[in-house]
């Protein structure tokens, strides 16, 4: 049983629907408001699973698989401008995936939002969200895809900032809001630069869509400025609004101060869906970035430049960046957050040097484990009277053992623990391909900076940074003495103590933590070497299962050396964080070693100091003059124009007063006396009507012989 | 006799007609005049009736008998309008009549 193409915009639908309904609710009816939410996400789930089990059987053929459904929506002169939904193994995965974690952050917030006021208000938005992701996620139209993309930036400015009376919460929403904007203002360049070219935003449209052959040709042959084609340049610009949806250098501003928000809504948000927008919109587009019309003439040689080139660049760049800035910080979901980013450069980097598989399959693994991880600091913050100070947290390995050994779980996943974790087979998917692509795409130049700085380099960088700054957090949460109340306890005694112990969370939030758990670890074992079922998948050819491939010359070489990094990463932690319990007032073992260089990590790399002087006060300036513009300029220009608009009044005023007043009241004086004189004819005397009759026949008489006479 | 003669007879009377109607005060008497007139108009019908090319049709003669039927109508109409304003006014002089003046 698979569903039909046709009801695919259920799938959205459900949610939204579901929102719309909550929306009309009544604050007081928790339960109807998360049983509605959940119920739908729950159908939406099973509605995708179908869709999904339609695309497994028949994913095998040559070309890559693909169901579509489109329609009229309006008409621009001869043409019909036309939407639809695609079914593709790219769009199911991401249908299984977002609603499978949505449901389950969905069921953590019952628990996790049990004592919020607002708690009907938090599903409404909640299941916009959803609705609007999986919108994203089977769009076939550009901008179908761009309506739900925009619906899911107000989804998540709503999600941030719904604790809008703390003013922290309210300037993340506007910051991410805002930041976002920005990319989807590019993004937006991009679409209309495509429809002025191919005349059409659908991708798949048997044989006349934007992504098929014949566009992709026409568009990778027509070269623009710079010996760039046109392709590139529309796949450049569509890539910006991925930049500001996922993060990545430079717009990764807004995701950190994101975590302003509920935490539910920093999984959701941060870790599953909306920051994997991005990632996925470059996988959608994949077509497009990797259509190179030949070799750019005026660039320098060797170099073979296409949109992937830069989105490998800055995925490398970002995972590098992100990372150094989560190794300092205290925020247990900062970094978290940092490590998203981090990983968002791992998804894009995949794509840039590996093609849409290698990515896709980090984005679906990390959505569980991020997820998961997301949702144990949740436990954790709840269960430590929402401390979110990681230096104020320790020991709780004691007092949370189920958050504690998923969070355990997800963290090893991140860093890439080797075999059994998902993250080091998607990790090391992406470091094989960007070897690959390193020795392929960027020849070495001469100097040494050449051949260090590749994609690759950076990506195993990171991958130790990651493996380091997640063993720093988990000994500072877990491992330890549990630090909040180090002196107060002492001295309020034993009464007290009880009762400002942390605790661990109820059911209803360490079942999933349990699951997305085992996902963590089982996922990982569809995108082996051996076994590349994912890859295969969504390359649409047939998995096949060969074990020699694990001890092929390029893959043993990175399976090895990224568990030398891991063990690395995690050793250098342990020997700082793990050897003795911190203390509570004690200065970060970091920096007592190189303090400036942790200062620059912990105010992350002054980005926010530098937008501050650059970017916001040029903005401030450039507000101030529009003001002073308006005050003097267009204000002055309005009043003249009013006092102009008044002095014609006036002037029309004196006319109608003395020009027409007069001679209309003079024309009625005048009627009037006419009427008065021609009254006297009808004087009420029969006879001298007659009479007139009389001398008017005589009249006629003596005319008609005249005229006789005439004639 | 030739045609003329009746032409200028009925002219007489419609002349005496007129005049009576115009000179006299009295509304049944203007009525009268009315009347007059109106056989003058009967009258020329007949001798116009008389010397066309076919006297033996019978439209000339069927004219006059609507015309004087119409005629009695109308004089009973005018009787009873004149009666009701008796009534109202107590008189029948028109020189008194002049309450539709502008």
């Amino acid at each position: 049983m698979y569903l039909d193409i046709k009801y695919l915009w259920l799938i959205p639908a459900l949610p939204l629907l579901a929102a719309g309904l909550i929306a009309v609710t009544r604050q007081p009816h928790r339960r109807f408001a998360a049983a509605l939410a959940i119920g739908a996400m729950a159908i939406s789930f099973i509605l995708a699973c179908f869709a999904f089990a339609g695309t497994l059987g028949r994913s095998s053929a040559a070309t890559s698989f693909h169901e579509t459904w489109n329609f009229n929506w309006f008409q621009i002169g001869e043409n019909w401008f036309r939407l639809g939904w695609v079914l593709d193994p790219l769009a199911a995965v991401m249908l299984v995936m977002v609603t499978f974690v949505s449901l389950l952050i969905f069921i953590y917030s019952v628990g996790y939002m049990a004592h919020d006021e607002n708690f009907t208000r938090f599903f409404c938005f909640l299941s916009l969200f959803a609705a609007a992701m999986l919108g994203v996620v089977i769009a076939n139209n550009l901008l179908l895809l761009f309506m739900c993309w925009e619906l899911v930036g107000l989804a998540s400015y709503l999600l941030i900032g719904f604790w809008y009376q703390k003013p922290s919460a309210a300037a993340a929403a506007k910051k991410a809001f805002i930041t976002t904007r920005i990319g989807d203002v590019v993004f937006f360049l991009g679409i209309l630069w495509l429809y002025s070219q191919a005349g059409t935003l659908l991708f798949y449209d048997g044989g006349s869509g934007c992504l098929e052959q014949n566009a992709l040709n026409e568009l990778a042959t027509r070269a623009t400025i710079a010996g760039l084609a046109v392709s590139t340049g529309i796949g450049l610009l569509i890539f910006c609004g991925a930049i500001g949806k996922s993060g990545q250098v430079p717009l990764h501003v807004w995701l950190p101060d994101a975590m302003e928000g509920p935490t539910p809504v920093s999984a959701l948000i941060h870790a599953a869906t909306m920051v994997a927008a991005g990632v996925f919109l470059v996988a959608r587009v994949y077509p497009l970035m990797s259509a190179n019309g030949g070799e750019v003439s005026n660039w320098s040689p060797g170099i073979h430049v296409s949109a992937l080139t830069v989105v490998a660049w800055v995925g490398a760049i970002t995972a590098v960046f992100a990372a150094c800035i989560a190794v300092a910080q205290t925020d247990i979901k900062r970094i978290l957050a940092y490590s998203t980013v981090s990983q968002l450069g791992f998804m894009m980097l995949g794509l840039g040097v590996g093609g849409i598989a290698v990515g896709m399959f980090h984005l679906i693994t990390h959505a569980f484990f991020k997820a998961l991880l997301f949702l144990g600091a949740g436990s954790v913050i709840h269960g430590c009277h929402e401390e979110q100070d990681i230096r104020r947290m320790g020991g709780l390995k004691k007092y949370m053992p189920v958050t504690f050994a998923t969070y355990a779980i997800g963290m090893m996943a991140l860093s890439g623990v080797p075999l059994f974790f998902s993250g080091f087979w998607s990790k090391d998917g992406i470091l094989e391909k960007a070897h690959e692509w390193s020795g392929s795409h960027w020849p070495a130049t001469s100097s040494v900076l050449g051949v260090l700085f590749t994609p690759f380099h950076l990506g195993v960088f990171a991958a130790l940074l990651t493996a380091f700054y997640m063993t720093r957090q988990v000994c500072y949460v877990f491992l330890g003495n549990y630090r909040a109340n180090g002196h107060a306890s002492a001295h309020a005694g034993e009464a007290h103590a009880g009762s400002n112990e942390p605790h661990e969370s109820p059911r209803v939030m360490t079942w999933p933590l349990i699951i997305l758990a085992a996902f963590a670890i089982l996922l990982g074992f569809l995108g082996t070497p051996v076994w590349p079922w994912f890859q295969s998948y969504l390359n649409g050819i047939a998995p096949d299962f060969e074990f020699g491939r694990l001890f092929e010359g390029p893959v043993l070489f990175t399976l090895a050396l990224s568990t030398f990094i891991v063990t690395a990463g995690v050793m250098l932690a342990w020997w700082l964080y793990g050897q003795k319990p911190i203390q509570s007032d004690e200065p970060d073992p970091l920096e007592r070693i190189r303090p400036e260089i942790f200062g620059l990590l912990r105010r992350k790399f002054f980005i926010d100091e530098v937008y501050e002087v650059t970017v916001i006060r040029f903005n401030a300036w450039w507000a101030r003059v529009c003001d002073g513009l308006d005050f003097w300029f267009w204000n002055g220009l309005v009043h003249a124009i009013g006092y102009l608009v008044v002095g014609l009044a006036w002037i029309d005023q004196v006319f109608d007063q003395f020009v027409i007043n007069l001679g209309f009241d003079e024309g009625c004086k005048g009627a009037a006396r006419g009427g008065k004189l021609l009254s006297r004819l009808q004087n009420g005397r029969v006879q001298d009507y007659l009479r007139v009759i009389g001398v008017a026949l005589a009249v006629l008489v003596l005319v008609l012989i005249w005229g006789c006479r005439a004639s | 006799m030739p045609l003329h003669y009746y032409l200028i007879f009925s002219a007489l009377l419609f002349a005496v007609g007129l005049a009576g109607a115009l000179t006299r005060r009295n509304a049944i008497l203007v009525l009268v005049g009315i009347e007059l007139m109106l056989n003058a108009a009967n009258l020329n019908f007949i001798a116009f009736w008389r010397y066309s090319p076919d006297p033996n049709a019978i439209q000339g003669i069927l004219f006059v008998i609507f015309s004087i039927a119409i005629a009695a109508a109308e004089a009973a109409v005018g009787l009873a309008l004149i009666i009701s304003i008796y009534r109202h006014y107590k008189t029948t002089n028109l020189e008194k009549m002049d309450s539709l003046k502008g």
